[in-house]
């Protein structure tokens, strides 16, 4: 017993044990955060993701998307990121500007999954979310809920997009896919916070994306929306449209008739 | 066209009415009086009109509202059918209101013509006020109608914030917290005004039913007993008319009250009520049941007051980083206090305006004839002035949006606009200065010269000269028919002495009438017309010459 | 006055009995005199009796159009029913606007055409009178005032007069007082409410808005680049105070990396690994502060646009705000879930004069 406890492999079974607990429990504690990391990726896409990536990406995010001055690490964006950013033409991103513009997508379906699979290949990730949760048939009136507290405050309670400071911004959701809604959430694009499925769980990214299909589906009742920009436009309505109409009668009942 | 008969018997119903009533209450005395009462024809005078139409139209629609909404906070589970609110947690006012745009027929319809016309009454009441200040129909006898239109104005805004806050949605409940956080930055008192108004801790359960006593029976009382006397003023001082010919201080020139004025100020009712309609039907207004209900936690982006309260909001926002200060324990919260005053500030010194224009002019006469914006230039551009304070103290309340739509730096409009509030102002009085006294000029030009007729004419000694049209002497009465003032020194009072204000009096008159363009007069129009008679004398005799 | 604006003053017949001071106005002698009301130009209506027929037609076409707009709104009213399904409320709003609309323009436009093409348009001139009462009026008022004073004794007797002021005076009093009771019961300062909030040792932290229902939130949930909107938990939406309490005791949860971290001595304890909470209750004017920029690490309030760096204490960077947010301290329970170390140290929310006051 006593040779045991002085025996130089003591160190090296203490060493082990110590790093297969945290390295299990860190796993598990990641496994808990954020959705399965396994993806079905074939090696087909992911040597095809490469050769896509080093021709159009790594000039700014480096050769093994180690990141450069110019452009983050992508190692551990994970694939939602990758489909976030190239499916909405954010990527490949515009050279000035406080943040990345939704352009036109550059790339097909194919190609972006292949860079994504590429980049997910890189290191665990957010992965593309699972198809049952972009259904958009939660809970519209818990969507609602959790929008209100979570993300009406940049993006406005219609989604029509708010103001960041020195010229960011939150877009407007109008046109947005229930995917690009999920990953967005999933990802933290940019400034935008990270809702990990910690703080919405995927049932509640699914509500949400139904809330936001509502919107998006159900025009208001009360007739043109006014750009949903609220009490500014409609004062401006209110001067322009209606003063100005009535001006107008006003000059034609005050004219002399011909 | 109309048989005899039946002629007769109309008369007969009509006049045995008449008599009846006459009989017992003598409106014959009040029809007489002011049955043809004269009233003058020009759309600028309507603008009140579209402000006093649109305060019947929110009587109207208000009343229809009272019916069916419920003032009261306390909680519950709403149940309606828009889904997304159900099971959601909101007061019963929120819940009314959602009933009222879901579930009553023509519900939806009446809150938006109410809120619409709530818009375009504030926006009249101001453009008409705009209207009466740089045509200087608040000189005497009509100062005190000018204060009345002041308190009505404040009222309207009141009257506004307390109904978009009735609902108690996320938006306008951000609007009170707002509020409340103001009222508990006042020194000393804070707290207590703060309490008094919720009726304890923000936001308390009290709020919405004070508002709407306030909404629906204090405010709408006040408004009617001044509109009262507002148009008992008008009756009496009869309205005020452009300088023309035919025009005077002494006269008022226009059409009679019945049939012409009764048909048009009575079709304009029916047609601004039309329009308020028109918009209602067609463009969403205050979509409440996106805001849900209100709740400390959450915010939408882009939170703005109705637009006559913009001002309010732009100058807090408006105010510099970090200005607040200690005495000792006690905290003053300038960034709340500073805007404070500059907003009361601005609103006195708009109430107060006739009475310092008339203390520097001295004139004491009835003034009924109008002037041009361009004959008062001094006024005028203090005018412009004011609007572009308040409309950069309005912007302000939208530099969010700006940022957004026009993709800018919210931090670069924000400055850019605390510059402009200062520079602004100063800018457009000097502008407008300018540009009123070189209106003046060409008016006085084409007043002596006459208008310049095209016609281009070569005389024998080889000048060229354009043939200028005389006018015509309506027209030119338009052109020089209007009054004009001169700056005074300060003179010393019966005592001797030179008194202070004498002194501010002089320098006040020397800024408002050193540059000035006097009326082109008889004599000057004369010795040019008179120049101009042996012009064409000559021209004629080249002509003649020339065959 | 000068004689000549004398003069002027006499011409206008109106003023003759009173001749008012003109002040700083220059009366032109010579200026140009009123030519009288323009003639008055015929229109088409009065000249031909085909256009007058028209404008009659027109006329009666339009009140017949707000007479079926109108019939219109009564149908639509019964037509289009409104039931769950929304887009019943849009077609039926859409269809009583129309015809409500038709309905008050037809009469309008038809009042106003009628007015300008059919009713005489001859400009008429009526004189004005001086606002100011005749002399003769005026005097026999001041006679009217003066015997109503000798008859009542108001200037002689002193102390009628006086008495009659206090008591004018003092009796609106009570029904001012009577509004104090609007207040509530707020105690002997409303501001020490201010001071406490919901917050205290050991209360878990949960998430806006499952304060009652949920265990908690454990550090590891919370990655770099996240925030979370926290309340108390145990606050729920059935008591009676919810939104009161909400309303100090609201909450943002933010996760950067702790090397990034700006800490004063005095309050180093007060986060957990680069886990840190502040009052998400603005201290401009108490909206809440709830944009959270991750890569900046700026707060900012979207009503004026006060912003805070999350990095160095929430101090405020722009805008109208003065003070830095308040921090809540925390720490981590016996069983992992985040909970805060006491309530805040400060008032949350916007300040008010006696704020700072040693309690």
């Amino acid at each position: 017993m006593n040779g045991l406890r002085r025996s130089p492999m003591a160190f090296g079974i203490v060493l082990f044990a110590g790093l297969l607990v945290v390295g299990t429990g860190y796993t598990a504690v990641q496994a808990a955060v954020s959705p399965s990391t396994s993806a079905t990726r074939s090696q087909e896409q992911v040597d095809l993701g490469k050769k896509i990536f080093l021709s159009n990406c790594a000039s700014c995010h480096g050769k093994n998307a180690e990141g450069t001055l110019n452009a983050p690490s992508l190692i551990g964006v994970g694939e939602a990121s990758v489909d976030f950013q190239v499916s909405t033409g954010r990527m490949p991103g515009a050279a000035s500007g406080p943040q990345l513009e939704v352009k036109p997508v550059q790339f097909t379906e194919e190609q972006i999954s292949a860079l994504a699979a590429y980049v997910g290949s890189l290191a665990d990730g957010p992965s593309i979310p699972d198809a049952a949760y972009l259904q958009a048939n939660g809970d519209v009136s818990k969507g609602g809920e959790l929008f209100r507290i979570n993300c009406a405050m940049c993006h406005n309670a219609l989604g029509a997009g708010g103001a960041l400071t020195q010229g960011k911004y939150a877009p407007n959701l109008m046109g947005s896919s229930e995917k690009t809604i999920y990953e967005a959430m999933l990802t933290g694009p940019q400034n935008m916070p990270v809702f990990n499925d910690a703080n919405i769980t995927p049932q509640d990214k699914n509500d949400i994306i139904t809330y936001l299909k509502y919107l998006q589906n159900n025009r208001s009742v009360g007739g043109d929306e006014l750009g949903n920009l609220g009490p500014v436009v409609e004062g401006l309505v209110a001067w322009l449209g209606m003063l100005g109409l009535i001006i107008a009668i006003t000059i034609w009942l005050g004219a002399k008739s011909n | 066209m109309s048989n005899s008969v039946n002629t007769q018997k109309k008369n007969g119903f009509l006049a045995g009415t008449a008599n009846y009533v006459d009989e017992r209450v003598g409106v014959g005395g009040i029809l007489k009086e002011f049955g043809r009462k004269i009233f003058p024809d020009h759309w600028s005078f309507m603008l009140g009109e579209v402000a006093l139409y649109s305060f019947l139209v929110l009587l109207l629609s208000g009343t229809f509202l009272t019916f069916f909404f419920q003032p009261s906070m306390a909680p519950v589970i709403y149940d309606g059918v828009y889904a997304p609110l159900k099971g959601a947690h909101m007061s019963i006012a929120y819940s009314s209101s959602l009933d009222i745009t879901f579930e009553v027929r023509g519900g939806l319809l009446m809150r938006q013509v109410h809120h619409w016309s709530a818009l375009l009454f504030v926006a009249a009441a101001g453009l008409h006020m705009l209207r009466v200040f740089f045509t200087g129909a608040f000189r005497k006898p009509r100062e005190l109608n000018w204060v009345v239109g002041f308190v009505l104005f404040v009222l309207g805004m009141g009257a506004g914030f307390t109904g978009y806050s009735l609902p108690d949605d996320l938006l306008s409940g951000n609007g009170l917290r707002i509020i409340d956080g103001m009222m508990k930055g006042i020194p000393f008192i804070g707290t207590w005004v703060s309490t008094l108004l919720f009726g304890g801790e923000f936001p308390g359960h009290a709020i919405v039913g004070r508002l709407y006593s306030l909404h629906i029976m204090l405010i709408p009382a006040l408004i009617l007993v001044f509109l009262a006397v507002h148009l008992f003023m008008l009756v009496i001082h009869k309205h005020t008319h452009y300088s023309g010919p035919g025009k005077t201080d002494t006269n008022v020139v226009g059409y009679p009250l019945m049939p012409v004025y009764v048909a048009k100020a009575g079709g304009f009712f029916f047609i601004v009520f039309g329009v308020i309609m028109l918009i209602a039907t067609f463009f969403t207004i205050n979509p409440i049941w996106n805001y849900g209900g209100y709740d400390p936690s959450p915010v939408s982006a882009g939170t703005q007051p109705d637009w006559y309260i913009g001002w309010l909001d732009g100058a807090l926002r408006l105010a510099p980083t970090g200005i607040e200060f200690m005495i000792g324990d006690y905290t003053v919260s300038t960034n709340i206090l500073l805007p404070l005053v500059i907003s009361l500030l601005f609103l006195a010194a708009v109430a107060i305006y006739p009475f310092v224009e008339n203390w520097v002019t001295g004139d004491k006469r009835e003034h009924h004839v109008l002037d041009r914006p361009r004959n008062a230039p001094v006024r005028t551009a203090i005018g412009a002035a004011g609007v572009m304070f308040y409309a950069v103290l309005w912007a302000g309340a939208s530099t969010d949006l700006i940022a957004t739509n026009f993709k800018m730096s919210l931090n670069q409009v924000l400055v850019s606009m605390q510059i402009s509030l200062i520079i602004l102002p100063i800018v457009a009085f000097i502008v407008t200065k300018r540009v009123c006294l070189a209106l003046q000029r060409k008016d006085r030009e084409i007043a002596i010269h006459g208008r310049e007729s095209g016609r281009i004419v070569r005389l024998p000694h080889g000048e060229y000269i354009e043939v200028h049209e005389p006018l015509d002497p309506h027209d030119l009465y338009k052109l020089v028919d209007f009054k004009d003032y001169k700056p005074t020194l300060a003179r010393p009072n019966a005592k001797g002495k030179i008194t202070v204000a004498a002194r501010v009096r002089s320098s006040m008159s020397k800024f408002y009438f050193e540059d000035r363009i006097a009326p082109a007069t008889q004599t000057e129009i004369d010795e040019a017309a008179h120049h101009a008679h042996e012009i064409e004398a000559e021209v004629q005799k080249a002509i003649e010459s020339s065959k | 006055m000068s004689e000549k604006s004398k003069d002027v003053a006499k011409q206008s017949g109106v003023y003759s009995d009173h001749e008012y001071d003109a002040g700083l106005r220059v009366i032109h002698e010579d200026a140009v005199a009123n030519p009288g009301i323009e003639p008055h130009r015929v229109r088409m209506t009065d000249k031909s009796e085909k256009h007058e027929k028209n404008a009659v037609r027109q006329v009666a076409a339009l009140f017949t159009i707000s007479m079926l707009g109108s019939a219109l709104a009564l149908w639509a009213y019964f037509a289009f029913p409104i039931s769950e399904d929304l887009t019943t409320v849009r077609v039926n709003t859409l269809f009583l606007g129309i015809g409500i609309t038709l309905g008050l323009l037809g009469i309008g436009i038809g009042a106003v055409h009628w007015a300008k093409t059919l009713m005489p348009d001859n400009e008429v001139s009526e004189e004005r009178h001086l606002t100011r009462g005749s002399d003769e009026k005026r005097a026999a008022a001041v006679e009217i005032i003066n015997l109503a004073n000798q008859e009542s004794g108001f200037s002689r007797r002193k102390l009628i007069r006086r008495t009659l002021y206090g008591a004018l005076a003092f009796f609106p009093l009570p029904g001012v007082i009577l509004f104090a009771d609007l207040a509530g019961k707020p105690g002997a300062n409303p501001g020490d409410k201010l001071r406490h909030t919901a917050w205290g040792p050991g209360r878990r932290l949960t998430l806006d808005p499952y304060g009652f229902d949920s265990e908690g939130i454990k550090p590891a949930d919370i990655t770099v680049g996240s925030v979370f909107h926290i309340i108390p938990k145990g606050l729920n939406p059935d008591h009676e105070d919810y939104l009161e309490q909400k309303a100090k005791a609201a909450v943002l949860l933010v996760r950067v990396d702790p090397a990034d971290l700006v800490e004063s001595e005095e309050k180093k304890g007060w986060s957990y690994q680069g886990i840190v909470a502040y009052s998400k209750i603005c201290t401009h004017v108490g909206c809440p502060v709830a944009l959270y920029e991750q890569h900046t690490h700026h707060l900012l309030c979207p009503c004026h646009q006060s912003t805070f760096d999350l990095l160095n204490g929430c101090k405020v960077i722009f805008g109208p705000a003065s003070r830095a947010l308040p921090q809540l301290p925390i720490s981590v329970d016996k069983d992992g879930y985040l909970v805060a170390q006491s309530d805040f140290l400060e008032p949350v929310g916007p300040s008010f004069w006696d704020r700072s006051v040693k309690q």
